[in-house]
Formats: structure tokens, sequence, C-alpha cells
């Protein structure tokens, strides 16, 4: 057996591996099971079980006719859906996976976290506003609004996990937690996190800027082919990524529930960060099948009067009691 | 204050009800019919492919009143009256587009005639979507389709070929009118 | 002005008015179907009951019908408290009406259909047999479903008491009563096609369009104005599948008011005509067959002759059409396309208008008129809609006993009843009888230079410093003394003559008469009737320019530009012929076939009125612009359009209104070519426009970008504001609850007034001299072997285009020539006989015992005989081997004073 250093090649190739596959399966792991949800098959067609639908959908943008509409900004048209996929794996490089597994171990990990998902925004942006479209340009503002807006308590409601861990380190703070959960010490800040996460992916309910009821589509309305695709994708890399952080942040990473260890190490950590992900995602794609979208006015006045102060009383206790437990 | 918190309290409590709600259906007998390896059973009222009926007697039902081309939604129905050599109304030509057609099922409820009827074949799937525009040869069947009795000129009061005035149902002859008798 | 109280709402009304059409006024909903704005009150159908109550504490108050009752100052009414009645008085109403609705010409914009549906009634109780009657033909205008009628006697009050009809009235009684002729036969009057708009219901419908028939909401259309003739009446033409279907009257109260003339409902058959010239073609001989030419080519071989050719303008061209024409070609070889003595007498009219103190009478003014003097025109037949409001000016000596009874204006049958028949006088001095002659206190048969004689007497007999005339007879002095009476006596005088009987003098002696009755302060009325649609646009273009077609024939230039005019009727068929000969090249542009074009070297398709927009002139100078309704197809174009590079048609039109004097005004007619309401344009196709996506998928199913008007204001779409909102360019009346042609009142300032928003045409001509100038009574007397010419119109026939319509055709005839029976012995001619007229070939002949013994009355611009080939006395002659053409049929000459065996 060989030693995992994170960060060695092999360690690249397989987390870049992991998460490429899994953004890709999630596709038809969604639609499958937002099927179930509300009774239906979902794509059972492709391959076993519609495994391979994902293919078939890659197929279909791929050969689609890769069109810019000619009243568009052509440079900030093409280059608004390759932040997001970039943006998002590039957060994904500093997620503990397991002991050793990982692409960067970065001491302001979680810093990394939000400045490269606050890069995500740009993609919403540019793309609404080089598509020279209403709807577009609609779907633009409200995702930079939303995600600006949410970017604020999302980064507010982790400094207790911060407070807790001592560390910005995300390896540190799954470390920290071998003595208990975040979760315990911080449900609030992981309430805020979860419906915070939820804004900043765009996933449902929180879908404002494609709102497509209202808006047709979008920032991505006038978006077709694999340019579309990278959107798409950008999206479900998101998906994947928020449903490792709240594991890291708050269920214990890669650490065993009850001292449940499977195998060696590496193993374990693998096995129980998949376990603790999958769980997330499924999560998600019930809050999708579930939830209803709220009105934009909505949405900004529960983040500026709920989630705002609930993180900042959060933030403030926490500070509290650990400074009263270190005198 | 105190209400507000307990608002948002339930607000987020009846999300976690809703998804609770939600997850059970995972559990459900899945309702999905898997066509075509299962024809689903078509239920005769149906809105799918759009026909035009005779009535009883053979006769083409439609009188080119154009309620249909108005009510469409998607205005993809096109016709020209024209009559023949006794009165009797008829399209000149009835063109449907089925390309625009969203089998809403208006122009069967507009038809004052029972003529135009929308019917359970769905399966209008073409490689070109010229072949999706229909003619009236295309659209009229030879049947009553699903009213099998109504015959609008029976009832009307205009006279047609083989049925003059007064002859329609519930009608007196037709008055003299240098009769002032009462 | 009292104060009514309806429903709670406070109202200020006019209590010379009935409530109904006060409610109506302030839009407020009430049904009603016998009442007419032009024909006032009868209170026959019971539709329009509303609750009077008698004080403040009345809680029961009684039933009255609103259109029988005057608002009464501190009246307090209810409609909703009637509601139940209506609803019962409509069930019965219906209980015999067909089930007609989807095979109805009317479906869906039917006032029936829309009372019906207001005042409630929607299941039918009545469960008993169905009254049934059978139809007539009444010709080839107006179909007739008798089942249909509901009594409301609408029909009869406009074709008789209105128009004047003598062939149509109410048969048999109660449920049984039938509207229709006494014999079956086609309808006589000229305005018989109102009965269309007039009818609530569809027992009368237009056959015309019935035999390309389609719904009122499918029709694409646009405010536009009547080309048949020199009133210009306001139409709106509706299109669908890129055919002209059918044309209904636009509401413009001084001009035409709620009715058109049947030459202008059905004459436009000629725009889907098979002899539509729809391509560009050259031909390099005059003989040769036409080739096939490329537009862009042809278009940039018009514009190659720019300077070098002369322009012939025309009299049935839009003002910017001639305009372009004029500019191609400069002015000093442009020339005026009507007959040299035709021009002679436009540009007299127009000096009358100009320099006279006259109030140039427009119909309302005509209407309102107490006495009325026609010189010389058989109005009927060539300004039509002028001989209706004729008719209803002979009507006013009724309402001003009315007001001496104390009876309010509007009770129709009272009125009628008071005044017994006895009418406002009318003097009709022609050539020959004519359709007026019953309602005239007088009718004299004289020549044209006789009845200019009596009126240049007439003037002197008002005003002694008038030229005076010598050598009247008894008979024709104590005429002139008649009509000089009720003229002084009449507090509102009107003058009626034109262009039609081809004698300038009748013209002067017209101007006289109104010069006469000028006290200084009121103006007498004066109407003079021109030939065609912008006869006088044409003539004031011409700026007084010396250049007759005369000139033209003869200028000696090798290239000439025809524009829409078909010279073989402008002048005798051997000058143009020798004209066409002695060219190098001709090009013709015009939108049908002719023997002016069959010569060109390059024939450009050009559009109709329906097509294209543009700028008519009419008989009193008002300057009215017509919209083009449908896209022609390509490469049809308007005239304007080929002669000009680029230009938009108002652009043309500013340049125009810089050219003339008060040409400003023609500014005013649009709203300028930016024009948008809300960000969009006015829309053609109303809201419910169907088959959008179907009408053109078996070309391609892929749609087409929707036409685009490079001109602006209107757009070929239904997207836009509806007209409720801003009318200012007012299409189609709709509003809610209203889809018949009734919904005009919403878009009324009062019920009958002037419209809302929309214009009503600006006046070209400023009359405002004010002091009195005679012309010479000086009368050339006609002289020469043979007979004296009597020009004859025809309604039917006499104009170019619309002889050219299928309908039209089943109406007119060919050409004939009409004697008096006594000449016609003379010449030993029968009934059945051929007439050869000098140098013309044989035409038919019309037994008349109004034509004066020594004249003869020829037809005017009906097929086989040019009428500028007669000079001013004709020889006649018995035709051998005579057989008569198959197009003669007299029975389509309705004159009183016909002889039939």
């Amino acid at each position: 057996m060989f030693e995992f250093v994170v960060g060695s090649p092999l360690n690249i190739a397989f987390v870049l591996g992991v998460v490429l596959v899994s953004a890709a399966m999630l596709i038809w792991v969604e639609r499958r099971f937002l099927g179930f949800f509300s009774e239906r098959l979902g794509p059972n067609r492709v391959g076993p079980f519609g495994i391979l639908q994902s293919l078939a959908d890659v197929g279909k943008l791929i050969t689609k006719e890769d069109w810019t509409p000619p009243f568009a900004d052509k440079p900030s048209f093409i280059i608004a859906p390759i932040i997001i996929p970039v943006a998002m794996l590039l957060s994904f490089a500093v997620v503990p996976l397991a002991p050793g597994v990982g692409v960067m171990d970065l001491n302001i990990g979680l810093l990394w976290v939000f400045a490269m998902a606050g890069l995500g925004a740009y993609s919403a942006m540019l793309g609404g506003l080089a598509s020279n479209n209403k709807f577009s340009l609609l779907g633009g503002l409200r995702a930079a609004g939303q995600m600006i807006s949410y970017e604020v308590f999302m980064g507010i409601s982790i400094l207790g996990v911060v407070i807790l861990g001592d560390s910005f380190n995300l390896r540190e703070i799954v470390e920290a937690q071998r003595d208990g959960w975040f979760i315990v010490p911080q449900f609030v800040g992981f309430v805020v996190f979860l419906i915070a996460g939820l804004a900043e992916t765009k996933r449902w309910p929180f879908d404002l800027a494609e709102g497509e009821s209202e808006i047709i589509s979008g920032y991505n309305t006038e978006y077709s082919g694999m340019k579309f695709g990278l959107f798409f994708v950008g999206e479900y890399i998101g998906m994947f990524l928020l449903s490792a952080l709240i594991p890291v942040l708050f269920f214990g990473g890669w650490l065993a529930p009850f001292g449940w260890e499977i195998g060696p190490p590496i193993v374990s950590g693998l096995i129980w960060m998949t376990i603790k992900t999958s769980f997330w995602i499924l999560f998600f794609i019930l809050v999708r099948a579930a939830l209803v979208r709220p009105r934009y006015d909505q949405l900004m006045n529960y983040g500026w009067l709920v989630m705002l102060p609930l993180s900042l009383i959060n933030l403030l206790i926490t500070g509290a009691v650990v400074l009263y437990q270190g005198s | 204050m105190l209400k507000a918190i307990g608002k948002q309290l339930y607000v987020l409590w009846s999300q976690v009800v809703t998804l609770a709600l939600v997850f059970t259906h995972l559990f459900k007998k899945k309702d999905t019919v898997e066509y075509p390896d299962v024809m689903p059973y078509m239920f005769p009222r149906w809105r799918g492919r759009i026909i035009l009926t005779r009535d009883p007697d053979g006769e083409e039902r439609c009188v080119a009143c154009n309620l249909c081309a108005v009510a469409c939604p998607v205005d993809c129905i096109a016709l020209q009256k024209t009559e023949d050599e006794n009165g009797r109304w008829y399209p000149e030509f009835f063109r449907i587009n089925f390309s625009r057609c969203i089998m809403c099922g208006f122009c069967e409820e507009a038809c004052p005639t029972h003529a135009i009827q929308l019917t359970p074949d769905f399966e209008m799937a073409e490689y070109v979507r010229q072949d999706m525009v229909w003619e009236k040869q295309h659209l009229l069947i030879s049947g009553t389709g699903k009213y099998h009795d109504y015959n609008f000129y029976k009832i009307a009061g205009k006279a047609i070929g083989g049925k003059g005035k007064g002859e329609a149902r519930n009608e007196l002859p037709p008055v003299d009118r240098r009769s002032l008798l009462p | 002005m009292v104060k009514i109280t309806v429903d709670g709402k406070v109202f200020e009304v006019d209590p010379n008015n009935n409530l109904l059409q006060e409610i109506l006024s302030q839009q407020e909903d009430l049904p009603y179907f016998c009442w007419h704005p032009a024909m006032g009150s009868v209170g026959s159908c019971r539709q329009c009951a509303i609750i009077e109550y008698a004080n403040d504490e009345d809680q029961r108050g009684r039933q009255v019908m609103a259109c029988m009752t005057s608002p009464r100052e501190g009246g307090r009414y209810s409609i909703a408290a009637a509601a139940k009645f209506r609803a019962q008085a409509i069930e019965s109403i219906m209980t015999k009406h067909p089930h007609d609705c989807p095979v109805c010409e009317e479906g869906g914009e039917c006032h029936l259909q829309d009372m019906t549906v207001m005042s409630g009634h929607t299941y039918r109780r009545y469960d008993g047999k169905k009254v049934t009657h059978t139809n007539q033909y009444l010709g080839p205008f107006i179909g007739h479903e008798m089942n249909r009628c509901i009594t409301c006697y609408r029909c009869v009050r406009y074709y008789k008491d209105y128009a004047g009809g003598k062939d149509f009235g109410p048969q048999a009684s109660h449920n049984h009563t039938y509207f229709g002729r006494f014999q079956e036969g086609p309808l006589e009057s000229e305005f018989s096609g109102n009965l269309v708009e007039v009818c609530p219901t569809g027992v009368f419908t237009d056959k015309v369009f019935s035999k390309h028939y389609s719904r009122k909401w499918d029709l694409q259309t646009a405010p536009s104005v009547c080309a048949a003739c020199g009133v210009g009446c306001n139409i709106t033409p509706g299109e669908r599948y890129g055919t002209l279907r059918r044309v209904v009257n636009r509401f413009n109260h001084e001009v035409n008011g709620y009715f058109i003339c049947d030459k202008g409902r059905f004459g436009t058959g000629y725009v889907n005509s098979d002899e539509r010239i729809r391509v560009a073609m050259t031909r390099t001989t005059r003989d040769a067959n036409p080739v096939l030419t490329d537009p862009a080519a042809a278009k940039a071989q018009l514009l190659s002759l720019k300077g070098k050719a002369i322009g012939i303008g025309s009299p049935r061209a839009s003002l910017e059409s001639n305009y372009a024409l004029r500019e191609l070609v400069g002015a000093e070889n442009f020339y005026a396309g009507v007959s040299d003595v035709e021009f002679g007498l436009l540009n007299q009219v127009l000096d009358i208008y100009q320099n006279r103190p006259v109030n140039i009478a427009n119909i309302k003014d005509i209407e309102d008129s107490d006495a009325v003097l026609i010189l010389g025109e058989d109005l009927t037949n060539t300004a039509a809609r002028l001989a209706l409001a004729v008719r209803q000016s002979a009507k006013n000596l009724a309402k001003e006993l009315a007001e001496q009874a104390k009876f309010p204006a509007w009770h129709d049958a009272a009125i009628r009843q008071l005044a017994m028949g006895r009418k406002s006088p009318v003097y009709i001095l022609a050539g020959h009888a004519t359709r007026l002659d019953d309602i005239a206190k007088k009718v004299h048969i004289a020549s044209a230079q006789d009845s200019a004689r009596i009126g240049f007497a007439v003037a002197h007999a008002l005003d002694a410093s008038a030229p005076a005339v010598s050598g009247l007879s008894e008979a024709e002095q104590a005429l002139v003394d008649s009509i000089a009476a009720d003229l002084k006596a009449a507090k509102r005088p009107l003058i009626i003559s034109g262009t039609s009987s081809l004698e300038p003098a009748l013209l002067n002696a017209a101007a006289n008469i109104a010069t006469a009755l000028f006290d200084g302060d009121k103006k007498a009325n004066l109407a003079l009737t021109v030939p065609e649609a912008n006869s006088l646009g044409l003539a004031l273009l011409m700026q007084g320019s010396s250049n007759t077609l005369g000139k033209a024939l003869s200028s000696g230039k090798k290239t000439a530009i025809v524009l829409e005019n078909d010279l073989y009727r402008r002048a005798p068929s051997a000058q143009v012929d020798a004209f066409i000969e002695s060219l190098d090249y001709l090009a013709v542009l015009d939108s049908l076939q002719h023997p002016t074009g069959e010569a060109a070297n390059l024939v450009l398709p050009a559009a109709t009125f329906a097509e294209s927009s543009g700028t008519f002139v009419n008989y009193e100078g008002r300057a009215q612009y017509f919209y083009s309704v449908f896209k022609p197809v390509a490469p049809i174009l308007a005239s304007c359009k080929w002669l000009t590079e680029g230009k938009k048609t108002q652009e043309i039109t500013a340049q125009i209104a810089a050219l003339l004097p008060n040409g400003e005004v023609l500014n005013k007619l649009t709203p300028g070519p930016d024009f948008t309401v809300a960000g969009m344009r006015v829309p053609r196709q109303q809201h419910r426009y169907s088959g959008r996506t179907a009408m053109r998928a078996h070309i391609n199913v892929h749609e087409p970008k929707q036409e685009q008007d490079e001109d602006g204001i209107l757009a070929y779409s239904m997207e836009g504001v509806p007209a409720l909102k801003d009318s200012t360019v007012f299409n189609t009346p709709w509003a809610p609850g209203w889809n018949s042609n009734q919904a005009l009142f919403k878009f009324e300032t009062a019920v009958g007034g002037p419209l809302k928003q929309a214009t009503v045409g600006e006046h070209l001509i400023v009359a405002n001299a004010s002091s009195k100038s005679w012309y010479a009574a000086d009368v050339q007397q006609v002289s020469g072997a043979g007979y004296r010419v009597v020009p004859l119109y025809h309604l039917f026939g006499s104009e170019e285009l619309t002889a050219r319509s299928e309908a039209i055709q089943a109406k007119a005839t060919s050409a004939y020539v009409a004697l008096n029976p006594a000449d016609a012995e003379k010449l030993g001619l029968g009934v059945t006989d051929g007439v050869q007229v000098q140098h013309n070939g044989s035409v038919p002949v019309l037994l008349r015992d109004s034509i004066l013994p020594g004249s003869v009355g020829i037809s005017v611009g009906l097929k086989g005989l040019n009428f500028q080939n007669m000079s001013a006395t004709v020889e006649l002659n018995k035709a051998n081997d005579w057989q008569t053409p198959k197009d003669w049929r007299s029975s389509n000459i309705i004159v009183s004073d016909k002889r039939d065996i």
C-alpha cells in the first residue's frame, strides 16, 4: 500500500473524478428521486434503472446547436457559464473527504470555500447581463442580490464552528469534533447555514434566479447546448459541495459516529463521508420535491430580518460561552 | 416580538412537516404507466387528435362558422366559408396546424354542430414539421364521432337542399304574407 | 341641460333628446333595437324599458320606454329595476328566432346577440313551434333571411322613411309580419346596402360579402376613404387571406354619418379582380406581348425617366402619388389627367370656393338645409350620398312644425304624422328626370344652358346687383320667382350644382345665387360636386397651371408616364391613339388592365386604395387620409412608392403640405409616422383575430415575420391598445358587450355627435371671401346639327374602377342612348332597336319621356361608348343589322320616366 498524501496527483485525480462523476450522476439521481417523491418512476429507460440517463443528457447537450444570440455581449456571454463549475471545483479543493484524501490542506480552508463560492455569483450575474434580455436581466439581478445577501449570514453562521474548532482549516475542524459533533452546540448555526446554503446554490425552493414560471429561465434563458450544460453541471457540483460541507462542519466529517469504525481510517472515513454526503444530497432532493418557492421580497425579508439576527445571536452566545469557559 | 418568533418557528415547522409528508411518497405505489411497453387505457373524452365528423345523413357537419378558430388560444385553426348551390354552408378549406395545437379542446366546446371533436389518439409525432399541418381531407372522417344523433340543419331555420322553410324541427309552415287573418 | 339620476349616478343631459340617447351618451349600457341615432324613436321594441320614479320617496316607480321619454329636471330613473321586464321582452322576441347563428352572416356582430346577452335571457323556455317565412330574392347586393326578423321596423323606417325607397315595406300582421318587396326582385334604392348595418340581426345580409365570408373579428381593417366618387365617404374595408372582403360605413359626422351608398359598399370587387395588374411588364413595341420584368429593374427604368418625360396625373390617384409624379417629371411637365372641359370646371369650382362668400356645405349642412336648389345635377348618380342628405333636408319642415307644436324632435312617427307629407322646398333643374324628383317641390327639365339662365335670374331676383338675364319665358319667370322666394325665406338655404353637366355657366349661376343669398353675415350653403375621389386634389396640385390633358397630348414629347389613368376615358379615342403612336416610350402605373396600359412599354402594378395609404380631397376640398388595409402582394406597390426612392407616404404628404397654400393642415390628418399608444402601433386586426398560426401553414409551417408597414401608425398585427383606450386612429368600433356596429356610440362624444378623438379631415380650401362679386350671366348656347348631348350618369357603371366589380356589373348595363319617344318615332326606333351614334358605332336606345325633344341622353363611362368622342351635338341614325349587346340590361336603369314598350 502506498501512503495517501493530500495534494498528490493521484489524490487530485481521485477527487476530481469523484466530484465530476457524482455531479453527472446526480442529474439522474435527482430526477429519479423527484419521480419517486411524486409517485412516478423517473427516468428508467437508458441503461439499467436509467443509470445512463446522464450520458444521454450530456450527449444531447453536446450535439445541440450552440447558439449565441446576435444581441448578446459575446465575451461575457461565453465566460459566464464557465465561471460557475470552475469556482465550485476550486471550492471543493479544500474539502476533506477522509484523512489524507483531498486536494489541498489549507489553513484558511473555510475562507477559500467562501471566496470561491462568492465567485459563483458572477456566473449568474454576467450571464443575465450578457444575454441582453429582460428576463435574463431580472434573473441575473435576482441571483446577484440573493447570493450576496445570503453569503453574509452564511459566513456569520459558521463563525460559531470556527470558534469551537479554533481554526479555519477544515481538517482541524473535523478533528475538533472527535469529542462531539458541532451540530449539538451549533444547531442554530446549522439551520442558518443549511438555509443560506440552499439560497447560495440557487437550489429549490430558492431558485428565484431561474423562476421558470415567472421569468422563463432567468439568467440562462438565452443559453443552449453545452453552455447551458455548464450552468447545469455547476449547480450540481455546488449541491455536492454543500452536501459535503455540512457533514464536515457539523456532523464530524469522516469521523464515525459512536466509534463505528469500518476498517482502516481512510476506508472508514470515505465510507462515512459518503454516507453523510449522500444523506444531505437526498435531503436536498426532498426539499426540491416538497417545498414551494417564496416571493423575492419574502426571501430578502427572511434573510435580513430573521436569518441575520439569528446568526448574530448565535455568534454572540457561542463567543460568550467560549469566553466564559476559557476564563 | 415573541409572536414574531413564534410565527417564524411555526413557518419552519410547517416546512418540516411538508418534508416529512412528501418523504412518505417514496414508498407509495407509482402511477407511471410504462408506455409504449404498456398501452394506457384512453378515456373516450381524452383530448387527442382532432377530427371533423359528419352528421347522421353523411353530410359534413362543419358549417364554417369560425367559432373553433376564434376560440383557439394558439390560433392554429384556419378555414374559409363557402356554400353549395342550395345554401348549405361548409368549409372551402379547413386547416389545423398541429405543430401549434395544444389539445385544449376549446374548439370542440365552441363547436355548435358537434363537427369538430377530439379523439383519444395521441400518437401524432412526425419527423417533418410540415406534416403536422392537416387539411380537411385529413381531418374529415365518415362517421359521427362521439355524438351520434345531432344534425344541426334539422334544427336551424335556414333552408338547404332537401329541407325547405318550415321543415326543420319544431317549425310551423311558412306564413302567407298576403294574409291578414289572425 | 337638466340634471337626472340614473341608478344613483347623476348626469347632466340635454332635455331635447330622448332619455335612451342621453343614457347611451353617458356610456351606460341600455339595450335597444328600434331606435337608431339617425332615425329617431318609435318605441316599438320595448327593449329600452326603464323605471321612472315620481320623486325621491317613490319606491315603486312606473315603467317607461327610455326612447319615448324626455329627461325631466331632477328625474330619478333606474335601468337595473326594469331588467326583468327587458329579459321577458327579449324572451318573447326570441321565441321564433331560428337556431341560425353559426350559419348567419351577422353572427359575431349581431346587435340581437349582444342585447340578448345584455338583458340576461340565456335559456329558451318556450317549446312551441316557430313561425317561419319564405325569403325573397332582393338583387345581387342584399341577402334576405326573413326567419330571423324580430319586427323592430328599422328596415322600413330606414328604407322607406329615411332613404325614400318605394318598393319595400311591411306586410301581413301580428307575428306574421313580413318585411320585403311587394314583388320579388332587386331592391331599387341606391342605398339598400345600409339595411345590412341597420338591421339589428341577420335578416338583411351582405350578399357580396357572403360569397367570400369571414367573421368580423377575422377581418383586417383600417380607416379608409371611399374612392368611388367625389364625396369621400369614410369606410372601413376588411381583408382576409389576402383579398378584400367587404366595406362597411365608417362614421364621420361631417361627411357620411351612418350611411354610404351601394357603389361604395359593393363596388370594391375590382381589388380582387382577375384583371388586376400583378406584375411589372415591359413591351418593346406597341403590339408586342408583354414580358415579365424584374420589379427593381422596372423601377430603375421608371426613375431613369426623370426630367425626360411628361407626366399625366390622375383624379383617382392619391395626392401623394400625383405629387410624386410631379416631382419626377418636374412641375412644368406635369399635366392634369382629366378632360379639358372637366379641368376647366374643377378650376372654376376652386375659384368659387375660394373667392365667393359661400359656405362649402358638408353632409350635415345639407341635411340641415331648409330650402334646396339643385342645378343640373343628377345627384343620385353623381354624388349619391348627397342625394340621401338632400332627402333628409326635405324633412326639416316637419321638424320645424314639431318645434312649433312643442313636439320633441326625436318623436319620429308623430312628426311624420304632423307633417302629413309636407316638405321643405327642393327645386331640381336638370336635363332629365332624376331619382330625387319625388321630394321636389318643382322639377324643371331644361338644358344645362337654360338651367344656368334660370339660375342667373334667381340670383338677380335675390340681389338686384347680380347680372340679369333676359328672354325668360313666363313659366320660367314664375319658377324663378318661386325659387327666389323660397330661398329668401329659408334660414339655411343650399345650392347644389356640379361638374357633371359639363356646363361652366351652371357653376357660375350657382355661385351667383349663393353670393346673392349672402347677407354680409350668414353665408349660404353651396355644394359643387366633382366627378372623382381626388378631382379637387389634382386641381389644387396643378396650382392654376394651364397644363391640360389636351396640351399633353399635343406636347410633342416622346416619353410619357401615365399615372393610374386610362386616357381613352379622358379624351377622344382618335386623339389618344395619335398621342400614343407619337411616343417612343410610354410608362403606365395602374391597378387594372385598360387600353392605355395595353399600349405601354412599361407597366407597373399599382396598389388600389385598399393596399395603399394617401390623401384624397373631396368635393368640399376636405383632405382625408386613408390607410392601407392590407399589404399588397409583391411586386404591387403604391404608385407613390414606385415613383419615389424609399420615401414614407407621410414624408410625401409633408412635402405637399409645404407646397400648397393652407397645405399645413395636411400634416394634421395623421398623428405622425412615429405615433404609438403605450409603445405599440394601432392594430389593424382585432384582438380576436384567428388563424394566425394556420393561415399560411400550408405554404410553410414556419411562420413568417408579421408584415411590416413602413409608413407607421398602424400595424399589420393584432397587438396594440384597444380603441376604447385610445381612438386617435379609429379603426373598428368594438366595446365589451357591444360586438355589432352599434358599439359606435362608445366612441362618440355624444350619440350621433362627432367622434371623441378621430379626425374628420381637414379643409384644404380656405373659404373666407366676404365681399360679393358676380360672374357675368353669359350662357353659350349650343348650336350645330343633330341632337344636343345630355350626359347620363349611372351610379353603377359610370365610374371606371367600381364598374370592374362583379357585383356592380350585375346592376350596371352597357352603353346606350336615351331619346324622347317623339324623337324615337321620328328616327323610326322601337325599344329593341339600336342607334348609330355619329362616328361611334351602335348602341341600344332607351325611351325616356323626360329627355327633351332634340336632345339625346348619352351614357357616360358605360362599356361600349367613349363619351369623350361626343361633340356638343351628334347625329343619330337607326342602326342596321342591329343585335342587342348581351350586357344591355335596361331593367337596371331605374328611372320613373322610362318607356318599356
